[in-house]
């Protein structure tokens, strides 16, 4: 079975740095970081006391007021940005075209500001105290539900969950249901309401998250020698997936083809990425050969690049291995610079970067990359964008429990 | 200090997320204001809460409209 070409024809994004495609992408263009400190709550007593939270967001328009309170923020979000991005794609769902129409949204950790309130809600006052909506407002599918609902979209209906790998998994599928038939299009990627005292505090005890609070738009320096964690951030990132003749029969505008998706396990470690990046150099290698692309065809790669320090060498190591002698070639960035980690959204709204760096022919710079550390030695474009023709981009997404996705997108 | 009907009237218009006016006395909260059974259990949590009492769940199967609220509260709640 020949299999079909899906590309995207729509894309919806809430971030730290722009809650609509052109804010978002003028930031990340711009080098403007989107970090600050904590407003959510008293981060007072926390070593970490910086995150990149989403501002200006009133949940109310997209959502019934009356079901607002009924979800927990990470819905709202991962709301927001599906229904932004099926309005950019300029597809309208009919009787006739309902059923061809799926969801895969996700999320890394789902609910836990709502799970943290009712937890406290039964301790004080016991379990009469528990809403009916808890389940349905913390738990990971309730994007792909809440979406179809609201939209009256009938297909697959799906969430994936992989830690910071989330969203690009949940593409990645997605795509594999339109290029097996399952669907025409599909809604898909992540979204993530994370910064929270719990979340937060467990980042912190693993010793995960940067603590430059002094300095929070400086806190995000993948491959820095000063880089001392990741930057704890919300949002979420969708796109539209179509079917590639489906695209063309309506006319739609087409961003760039989803030519490629690769995965793998390390079968290593918790949290650790496996020695040298060789689990994530298998999951590169396995998206290139899906795509039916050489390394030599790669132009800019949008890394995972958290800025922890042993994930961006072993990152760095597992493009080297993959790249060989073309990897000083390739040009590397990490967005998370700017954006901080979204965790379960990052591999969405990093979808969008690279879609739209293919779209513009601009690659997003690493900012505050003053100094790179030992071993971190590729062209990571450091500080300011840079304009170079683009005909395939790579984005790696790596998550806890040792799971890889790298999605490759080629300009149509 | 507002009268029970009136804070029985606030509690369903803010639950519910209805028109002040569509709170009429016979409204039933499923078949008038759209309710769906996971709504009814919050908007009787939300009357326990406001009235600080505690409807026992047999009692609070039978409260359906506003104004079998309204009686209940009366019945059962001091002033």
């Amino acid at each position: 079975m020949s299999k079909r070409r899906v590309v995207i024809t729509g894309m919806g994004i809430l971030s730290p740095v722009g809650n609509d495609l052109t804010t978002a992408w003028n930031n990340i263009v711009g080098g403007v970081s989107g970090i600050g400190p904590i407003t959510h709550f008293d981060a007072s007593a926390f070593s970490t006391r910086i995150a990149g939270e989403v501002r200006d967001f009133d949940p109310a328009r997209w959502i019934a007021s009356k079901d607002v309170k009924k979800m927990d923020a990470f819905i709202h979000y991962g709301i927001a940005a599906s229904l932004d991005a099926l309005k950019d794609s300029g597809l309208e769902v009919t009787d006739a075209n309902a059923e061809r129409i799926g969801v895969s949204v996700g999320a890394g950790i789902g609910g836990i500001a709502t799970i943290e309130r009712t937890s406290q809600a039964l301790a004080e006052g016991g379990p009469r105290k528990i809403s009916p909506f808890f389940v349905p407002s913390t738990i990971i599918n309730m994007i792909s539900g809440h979406v179809s609902i609201m939209t009256g979209v009938k297909g697959p209906n799906i969430s994936v969950v992989t830690a910071c790998t989330t969203a690009a998994h949940n593409i990645g599928v997605a795509a594999r249901m339109i290029a097996y038939g399952d669907a025409d299009v599909m809604i898909a990627g992540g979204a993530e309401y994370s910064t929270t005292g719990t979340a937060i505090g467990g980042f912190c005890s693993a010793r995960a998250l940067s603590t430059r609070n002094d300095d929070p738009t400086r806190a995000s320096r993948p491959w820095d020698k000063d880089r001392d964690g990741f930057v704890l951030s919300d949002g979420a990132g969708v796109l539209i997936l179509e079917d590639y003749e489906h695209a063309k029969a309506r006319g739609a505008r087409i961003y760039a083809e989803l030519a490629g998706f690769g995965m793998s396990g390390d079968a290593y470690h918790m949290t650790s990425p496996s020695e040298n990046g060789e689990g994530a150099a298998r999951c590169m290698v396995n998206a290139l050969k899906d795509a039916g692309l050489n390394v030599g065809d790669v132009d800019y790669i949008n890394a995972h690049g958290t800025s922890t320090p042993a994930g961006d060498l072993a990152e760095t190591q597992a493009m080297k291995s993959v790249l060989g002698d073309q990897a000083r070639k390739v040009m590397v960035s990490s967005t998370k610079s700017m954006t901080g980690h979204l965790l379960g959204a990052a591999g969405g709204i990093e979808a969008i970067f690279s879609v739209l760096a293919l779209r513009d022919n601009v690659v997003p710079p690493t900012i505050n990359l003053d100094q790179p550390s030992e071993g971190c030695d590729l062209d990571f474009v450091p500080h300011t964008a840079r304009q170079a023709p683009l005909d395939v981009v790579l984005s790696n997404s790596f998550g806890f429990g040792g799971t890889n996705g790298t999605l490759v997108f080629r300009r149509v | 200090m507002s009268s029970i009907e009136e804070r029985v009237k606030k509690i369903v218009v803010e639950q519910l997320g209805v028109k002040e006016d569509e709170v009429t006395q016979n409204a039933s909260f499923v078949d008038d204001l759209g309710a769906d059974s996971l709504d009814t259990v919050e908007l009787v949590m939300a009357l326990e809460e406001e009235f600080e009492c505690e409807i026992p769940d047999e009692e609070a199967e039978k409260i359906t409209t506003v104004q079998q609220a309204v009686d209940y509260i009366k019945a059962h709640v001091k002033a």
